[in-house]
C-alpha cells in the first residue's frame, strides 16, 4: 500500500511549533495555522482560540485540493500560493513540501508584501523538518524496523469503550 | 494516512463515506452529528448545493476517546454522489484511513450502486491504495423501503471481501452507529498491524 504514516514525535513537533510562532510575530499575522493536505491540523500559533481551527484545516485542504485540480486541468504543476481578501481579514495559504500547508491570516496590522517576506523564510525551516520525517518513515518502512507502536495490543474492548459501550 | 502525534498523543483518523447519489450519506453522518456528546463532536461542515446536495464534502469531526493513552479522533467526510462529481470525489479520497461503502436498497439503484464501487476501485487506485486491503465496511441503507431488494441479492451483488455488512435505516439512525464502529475496529487493528 502506498500509505505512509505520518508519526510525529515530540522533538519534531516542539520544532515546527516554533517556527510558526515565530512567524505569527515576525509577520504580525493574527494566527498561523499549518496544516496538513489531508486536513488535519499540525500545528497552531497566534490567537488559535477565535477560530474553529478543525472546520479550518478541513476547508483548507479542500481548497488547496480543488485548486491543485484546476492547475492540472490547465496543464499546471500546482499553485504555490493561495490569496483570499476580505474586508477586514485576509487568508494567506502557500504550500510547504509535499504534504504541508501554511495558512496565514492577518488584518491591517500586517501587509501582503511583510507575510510573503517572512512566509518564504518560514516554509524552508518547516521544508527541512518535513524532509526529517519523511526519510524517518521511509527508513523504517523499508527496514521494516519500527519502533514499538503502542497500539499492538488494541482489543475490542478498547474499541467498544471508544464508543461508550 | 494515520495522522499519529506524539507530543500531543493524539491518533486523527478519515473515514470516507461512499456511495451513489442519495444513498443516505450525508444522512448518515448528519445522524451521528445531532446524537452526539456537544463535548465531543465539532461542527458539521457541508458544502450543498442550494437544494442540499453534497457539492464538495460534508466534514465532521469526533472526538472518541482514548486508546492506550491515545486522543483518538475521527474525521468523517462524505462525497457528492452524482456521476459528474468524479474530480471532487477523488480529491477527498487523499489519505483516506478506511471507506463506509453506502448501497441504497432500493431494487432500482443496485446498477448504481455497483457502478459506484467501481468507481471507488478506481478512484482508491489512483490515490494508491487497493480497494481489497484498505478497512471497509458496506453498509446496506434504506431496509425500509417497500422495493428494497433482499439481503441476500445485495450481499451476493456488492460484497466483495467478506467485509463486514450491515443493515441500516439512516434517517431513523437504525445500524449508523454500528457501521461506524465497525470501520473503527478495522482501522485500529490496522494499526497495529502496520
Ligand atoms: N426511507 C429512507 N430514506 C432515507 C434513508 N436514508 C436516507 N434517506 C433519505 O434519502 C435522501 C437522500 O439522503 P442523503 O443523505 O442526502 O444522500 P447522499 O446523496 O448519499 O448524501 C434524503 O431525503 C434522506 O432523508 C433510509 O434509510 N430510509
Ligand atoms: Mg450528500
Amino acid at each position: 500500500m502506498a500509505k505512509l504514516d505520518l508519526i510525529m514525535f515530540e522533538e519534531e513537533y516542539k520544532l515546527l511549533q516554533e517556527i510558526i510562532g515565530r512567524l505569527a510575530k515576525d509577520a504580525s499575522a493574527k494566527v498561523v495555522f499549518l496544516v496538513d493536505k489531508n486536513g488535519q491540523q499540525i500545528a497552531a500559533a497566534g490567537d488559535v482560540k477565535s477560530i474553529d481551527a478543525t472546520s479550518l484545516a478541513s476547508l483548507t485542504a479542500g481548497n488547496v485540493a480543488a485548486t491543485d485540480g484546476l492547475a492540472k486541468l490547465i496543464g499546471e504543476k500546482e499553485f504555490s500560493l493561495l490569496f483570499h481578501e476580505g474586508e477586514k481579514d485576509n487568508l494567506h495559504i502557500s504550500i510547504v513540501g509535499k504534504r504541508g500547508i501554511l495558512v496565514v491570516i492577518f488584518d491591517q496590522n500586517s501587509s501582503l508584501a511583510l507575510v510573503r517576506l517572512r512566509v518564504k523564510k518560514a516554509s524552508k525551516e518547516l521544508q527541512e523538518i518535513f524532509d526529517q520525517v519523511e526519510q524517518r518513515a521511509q527508513k523504517e518502512s523499508d527496514t521494516g524496523s519500527r519502533f514499538e507502536s503502542p497500539f499492538s495490543e488494541i482489543t475490542d474492548e478498547d474499541i467498544d469503550r471508544l464508543f461508550g459501550d | 494516512m494515520t495522522f499519529i502525534n506524539y507530543a500531543s498523543r493524539e491518533i486523527n483518523c478519515k473515514i470516507v463515506y461512499y456511495g451513489p447519489g442519495l444513498c443516505g450519506k450525508t444522512t448518515n453522518i448528519q445522524w451521528i452529528y445531532e446524537q452526539a456528546n456537544p463535548e465531543k463532536k465539532g461542527k458539521l461542515v457541508s458544502l450543498a448545493t442550494e437544494t442540499d446536495r453534497t457539492l464538495f464534502f460534508d466534514f465532521l469531526p469526533l472526538d472518541m476517546g482514548t486508546v492506550k493513552g491515545f486522543k483518538v479522533r475521527f474525521h468523517l467526510y462524505t462525497v457528492p454522489g452524482q456521476v459528474f462529481y468524479d474530480a471532487s470525489r477523488k480529491l477527498i479520497l487523499r489519505g483516506c484511513d478506511g471507506i463506509i461503502f453506502v448501497a441504497d436498497s432500493q431494487r432500482a439503484r443496485m446498477e448504481a450502486n455497483i457502478e459506484s464501487i467501481a468507481n471507488l476501485a478506481t478512484n482508491l487506485k489512483e490515490n494508491g491504495f487497493d480497494i481489497r486491503s484498505i478497512p471497509y465496511v458496506l453498509q446496506l441503507n434504506k431496509r425500509d423501503m417497500p422495493s428494497a431488494a433482499p439481503v441476500t441479492e445485495m450481499e451476493r451483488l456488492l460484497r466483495f471481501r467478506g467485509e463486514p455488512m450491515i443493515e441500516a435505516v439512516a434517517n431513523q439512525g437504525t445500524g449508523v452507529i454500528e457501521t461506524l464502529k465497525a470501520a473503527a475496529r478495522q482501522i485500529l487493528m490496522e494499526l497495529q498491524r502496520s
